[in-house]
């Protein structure tokens, strides 16, 4: 039992370039911080905005949305900028590093984004689990008030800027923008339909600038180096640097810093030593557990945005998960179901109604009490999700369980009228399922 | 007594525009006062926010963090999502039941603690990880079981 571990900085880190934590402002200032937001309050909302699109900037939250080009979207009147700091996807915990050892990066982002866009408030939305986080961000506001960073204008404008920490409570679709702005607005956290978009109107119904932690973090390393230094790493459609969680049975996980060019064996092997105690890999997933499955065949594949969407995947909140041969991917679809059947909203009906018959056939299968019929009622029901719900999380249910049946289709047919689970007992999932199978929903027939 | 609980959901409140963005922070404040969400620390919310009681039920269940039923003085939370599975979460738990002597999703009997199952907690590459009264815990092994519950056993409610 131990706290965190963090991996060494590579040679090409930008946000993560230094060991261990930089939690007080002073070493911050030290590494050249602040001195970005200082310069930028000379330069207008166009300038800022243009810098942002030549740097080829993509949302790290998980859609890969261009940075600037959404911060040129935000309406007129009493602006905000919130910051998704709910990180909840599983597999991924890189935004959460990122604020226990560069929290001032983000805070400076903030400023930065604040005084371009003319917003008075940043709020962080960051899950209510994340206790210890919110405490190091807490701090670090602190500093930066008493340092004259934030509560009054910086010299070249006159705009003040503040930051408050708001915490969420135990909630994955409270990362959902939508979900995660009637969650600060003070209701259940259910997304809504959009138009209206948060950029009209959002926080407060006021427009609102929506970013995650390491795309704000991200800003003044930007400005420090200029658009064309940082756009110069790249691939066709995505640039710079990425902090990927690597987890699962990995020798050497953890969140590695790699830049878009590198590929998911670089990451795996190269960074994490391959997959531990000398085992072999069945699989991996690259984008945190919504993102379609990949074979070892795709380890050569960029962790770049649309070189993860070509190779049949999505690059997602750059969580990379490794599964050895031991899984049994019967058991690995019903705890991935059964989460998303968990954190459904309950909304719509593809999605509130289908996670819940996804996991109670995903029950069936693994116990070895369904028919060939249910293994197509399955896709078939992948069909009824994808591309018909409100948000996407009815699609980040569908899409991986879609991809196991695809790759793995002759493991579930093994189900049928077997005993026993096939992998036995040194399926890690197993184990699990004795004591988890009493939380697991009861569908009526 | 219930002024201090007033006090800083008002200071909550202020830092919104509209009071009602509080209702999280003042539920989890309520609850680290009443254990749980007792009709009683609701009443106390609501007239403290300013929102029907309904409300804030409906705000409260919407969310894993906020007990509705009795809990005991300390809550152990073991994620047993994707990544921590992989790596042994399975004993963990396994763990924890056998030295608790109640089953995930209950509490001991004893009434000191409280086992449930959580969804990843974001310390996927650390796990298995385990929140003990809202603080991480991460590679935990089920070795690790054994002084953690002895420890909460003989000591004051935390969370
Ligand atoms: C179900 C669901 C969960 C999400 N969870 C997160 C999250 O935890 N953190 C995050 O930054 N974005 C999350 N997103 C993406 C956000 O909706 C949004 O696109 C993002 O925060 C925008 O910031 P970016 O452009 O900087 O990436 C999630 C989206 C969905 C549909
Ligand atoms: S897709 Fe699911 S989570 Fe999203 S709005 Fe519909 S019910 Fe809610
Ligand atoms: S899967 Fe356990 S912390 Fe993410």
């Amino acid at each position: 039992m131990q706290g965190p571990t963090f991996a060494a900085p590579r040679a090409d880190a930008i946000l993560l370039d230094f060991e261990g934590e930089r939690r007080a402002l002073a070493q911050y200032e030290a590494a050249g911080g602040w001195a970005q937001a200082k310069a930028a309050t000379g330069r207008a909302f166009d300038e800022i905005v243009q810098e942002l699109k030549d740097s080829g900037l993509r949302g790290r939250g998980g859609a890969g949305f261009p940075t600037g080009l959404k911060v040129s979207f935000i309406g007129k009147g009493d602006r905000f900028l919130v910051i998704n700091a709910d990180e909840s996807e599983p597999g991924t915990f890189k935004d959460r590093e990122l604020i226990l050892r560069n929290p001032h990066a983000l805070l400076e982002g903030c400023v930065i984004l604040c005084n371009a866009i003319g917003a008075k408030a940043t709020y962080i939305f960051i899950r209510g689990e994340y206790a210890t986080e919110a405490e190091v961000l807490n701090a670090a506001i602190e500093e930066s008030y008493a340092k004259g960073y934030l509560g009054k204008p910086l010299s070249g404008t006159s705009n003040a800027v503040d930051i408050y920490v708001h915490r969420g409570a135990g909630a994955y679709i409270c990362g959902e923008e939508t979900a995660l702005l009637s969650a600060l607005n003070g209701f259940r956290g259910q997304p809504t339909a959009k138009p209206p978009f948060p950029a009209v109107s959002g926080a407060w119904k006021s427009p609102t600038l929506l970013n995650n932690v390491e795309t704000v973090a991200t800003v003044p390393y930007i400005l420090a180096m200029g658009a064309q230094t940082y756009q110069a790493l790249r691939t066709e459609q995505t640039t710079g640097t990425r902090l990927m969680s690597l987890s699962g049975n990995v020798q050497r996980p953890g969140n590695y810093e790699l830049p878009v060019t590198a590929t998911y064996r670089d990451l795996i092997d190269g960074c994490g030593g391959g997959v531990a105690g000398g085992r072999t890999m069945k699989a991996f997933i690259p984008g945190g557990s919504s993102a379609p499955i990949l074979m070892p065949d795709m380890l050569d594949t960029q962790i770049a945005v649309e070189t993860t969407a070509a190779a049949g995947s999505m690059a997602g909140s750059g969580a990379v998960i490794v599964i050895d041969t031991r899984t049994c991917m019967v058991q690995f679809a019903l705890r991935v179901a059964d989460f998303y059947r968990h954190e459904s909203c309950g909304k719509c009906t593809p999605c509130r109604e289908g996670t819940r018959w996804m996991v109670e056939l995903l029950k069936r299968v693994e116990a070895g009490e369904a028919t060939m019929d249910e293994i197509d009622l399955l896709v078939e029901l992948c069909d009824r999700i994808e591309g018909k719900c409100l948000c996407p999380l009815g699609d980040a249910c569908a899409m991986p369980v879609r991809s196991y049946l695809k790759h793995f289709r002759a493991e579930f047919e093994a189900h049928i009228d077997a005993p026993a689970c096939p992998a036995g007992p040194a399926s890690p999932f197993g184990a699990l399922y004795p004591s988890l199978r009493r939380t697991l929903p009861v569908v009526p027939a | 007594m219930s002024d201090s609980l007033h006090d800083a959901i008002q200071a909550e409140i202020a830092k919104y525009p509209d009071r009602r963005s509080a209702i999280l922070a003042a539920l989890r404040l309520a609850q680290a006062k009443y254990r749980w969400l007792s009709p009683e620390a609701f009443e106390e919310v609501s007239r403290c926010i300013d929102l029907p009681v309904a409300q804030c039920v409906a705000v409260a269940s919407f969310y894993d963090m906020y007990f509705l039923e009795p809990v005991g003085e300390h809550v152990v939370e073991v994620c047993t999502n994707v990544s921590c599975a992989l790596v042994g979460a399975a004993d963990v738990v396994a763990a924890f039941e056998m030295e608790l002597g109640c089953s995930l999703g209950s509490t001991s009997a004893d009434g000191k603690v409280t086992l449930r199952p959580v969804e990843c907690l974001g310390g996927c590459g650390w796990g298995p990880v385990v929140s003990i009264d809202h603080r991480y815990h991460e590679h935990f092994t089920a070795d690790d079981v054994k002084p953690v519950v002895a420890g909460l056993r003989t000591s004051e409610g935390g969370h």
